[in-house]
């Protein structure tokens, strides 16, 4: 009796669609839900301040380069990305001649910020950027001073934002 | 003789007027598919191209048109490129015979559903073709597994017409629509409503659109039986598809949805708010729903394994016309309810 029961029952459910009908209403609901696409060229998603896209080199407010040549981030970089070469300033101080990062060594790891005794080396939040031609993957000093330049304000704030987990 | 070449004129004054908006409508078919499926996955589909993607069915047409024309080397060259030809032609020609409103008919023939039935399952041998003439395995299996669905969901659609002609006891199209005259309770959706569902599912299943989509399961044989095709023929057989989906769409408002009569003709008071509206815009708006239906369901069901697909059109679908004939039979004679009194 319970076998006919369900059977019948059965029958019913299949013949009135009825699982049809609520697939159809749960794709119904999405219709009218809010669409999560982000038009990419004009939004884009935030990022964290953590995040650790294209490297560069800051510089103190007075326009001093910060990067005292130490050696520590070439020492440090597991993919081997970083060539430094120095030489004594006219006055004195020791700075690199060379600081050479070749971008498609580097893993983004951010190893080297972290070995950076005088916050030179940094990662940006910058993650879309291109090559077009060979060698331009290298980012020599003239670069990367110019992307720290360019994100300066940025970078401090995110360091700033980051300090007390340090 | 002026008077022949005169008349020919006309006919194809005709023709053009009714191709033209059909076409334009089928491009947009083509963007509303994008749209409501983007929708459905919580995306927006495409807004590039014009105001809000407006133009993109004419971009893709543009794209389409640009391609090389490949033609396979061991193809039948004169099948290969007239296959989708065989298939748009039918999809297009079923339109000769469809009532837009009271008298907006291109032929009103007497034996009106025939034509229509016939020309819907015609389109099938430009697939078998396309199979066949591209010398391809995977093109060949498509476009077998297209034949024999489409030759089992025609009994199941043939029976559910079966009944609309005795609810209606008339051939003719037009005549079908007046019969359903007196608003919604008088069309023959609410009789015959197993005989619509199964043409429905039927008619879903003849357009081969998911999910019956197994002659071109992309999953298993690339694109079934236009793999071979590229370029304007492969824009062919999308437009043909998308024609034979609205020609459905169509017949399923002709013959259980009252075609151009209003919703509102049972009830006095919104009968006077909507009387201007003129027949085609409520058969417009009853073709446009189907279609949204056939592109909500595509986006919501996975495809079915072949021998489900045969299993739901052989033991489920034409048992269930047969016994709904049977019913509506006895509901005629018996003069049952407002509709066949």
């Amino acid at each position: 009796m319970k076998k006919i029961y369900r059977y019948i029952k059965h029958y019913i459910k299949s013949f009135l669609l009825l699982e049809l009908f609520k697939g159809l209403a749960v794709t119904g609901r999405a219709f009218f839900k809010k669409k999560i696409t982000v038009q990419f060229p004009e939004e884009t998603t935030p990022v964290s301040p953590r995040f650790r896209g294209l490297l560069a080199l800051r510089r103190y407010p007075n326009g001093e380069e910060r990067c005292i040549a130490c050696k520590l981030c070439e020492a440090v970089c597991p993919a081997l990305a970083i060539t430094i070469e120095s030489e004594p300033r006219d006055d004195g101080s020791r700075r690199t001649t060379r600081y050479d990062i070749d971008m498609f060594k580097c893993i983004n790891c951010g190893l080297c910020e972290e070995s950076c005794p005088v916050d030179s080396i940094v990662v940006t939040p910058i993650h879309h950027y291109h090559v077009e031609e060979r060698g331009e993957n290298i980012m020599t000093k003239e670069k990367l001073l110019a992307v720290g330049d360019l994100m300066e304000e940025r970078l401090a704030e995110d360091r700033a934002v980051d300090e007390k987990y340090r | 003789m002026l008077r022949d070449i005169s008349l020919l004129l006309w006919i194809i004054i005709k023709i053009l007027v009714i191709v033209l908006p059909l076409l334009i409508a089928v491009a947009y078919l083509t963007f509303a598919e994008r749209k409501v499926i983007g929708f459905i996955q919580l995306r927006v589909g495409p807004n590039r191209v014009g105001y809000r993607g407006l133009l993109q069915p004419f971009a893709d047409l543009m794209k389409l048109i640009q391609k090389e024309l490949v033609i396979p080397t061991r193809s039948n060259n004169f099948l290969f490129v007239m296959a989708p030809l065989f298939t748009l032609g039918p999809a297009l020609a079923g339109w000769a015979v469809v009532p837009f409103s009271e008298g907006m008919v291109l032929a009103n023939i007497n034996a009106g559903v025939l034509f229509l039935f016939a020309l819907s399952s015609l389109a099938v041998y430009g697939i078998l073709i396309s199979g066949w003439a591209s010398n391809s395995k995977y093109a060949l299996l498509g476009a077998l597994r297209s034949a024999a669905q489409t030759v089992s969901y025609e009994i199941a659609m043939g029976f559910a017409l079966v009944g609309v002609l005795l609810a209606a006891n008339s051939m003719n199209i037009s005549d079908i629509v007046l019969a359903q005259k007196g608003g919604i309770h008088h069309w023959l959706c609410v009789p015959l409503l197993p005989l619509f569902m199964v043409f429905w599912i039927a008619g879903i299943a003849e357009t081969n659109r998911a999910p019956f989509d197994l002659a071109e399961g992309e999953s298993e044989i690339v694109a079934g039986f236009h793999v071979e095709y590229g370029a304007l023929g492969f824009a062919l057989f999308f437009l043909a598809e998308y024609a034979s989906m609205v020609l459905i769409a169509a017949m399923l408002a002709l013959f259980f949805l009252g075609g151009w009569l209003s919703p509102f003709e049972g009830c006095q008071r919104l009968n006077d708010i909507f009387f201007f509206v003129p027949g085609f815009v409520w058969f417009a708006l009853k073709v446009a729903f189907f279609l949204f239906v056939y592109l909500w369901i595509r986006a919501t069901f996975p495809r079915y394994r072949y021998d489900q697909l045969m299993r739901l059109g052989w033991k489920v679908l034409i048992p269930v016309t047969i016994v709904w004939v049977v019913v509506t039979g006895g509901m005629v004679v018996a003069h049952i309810g407002p509709w066949f009194s």
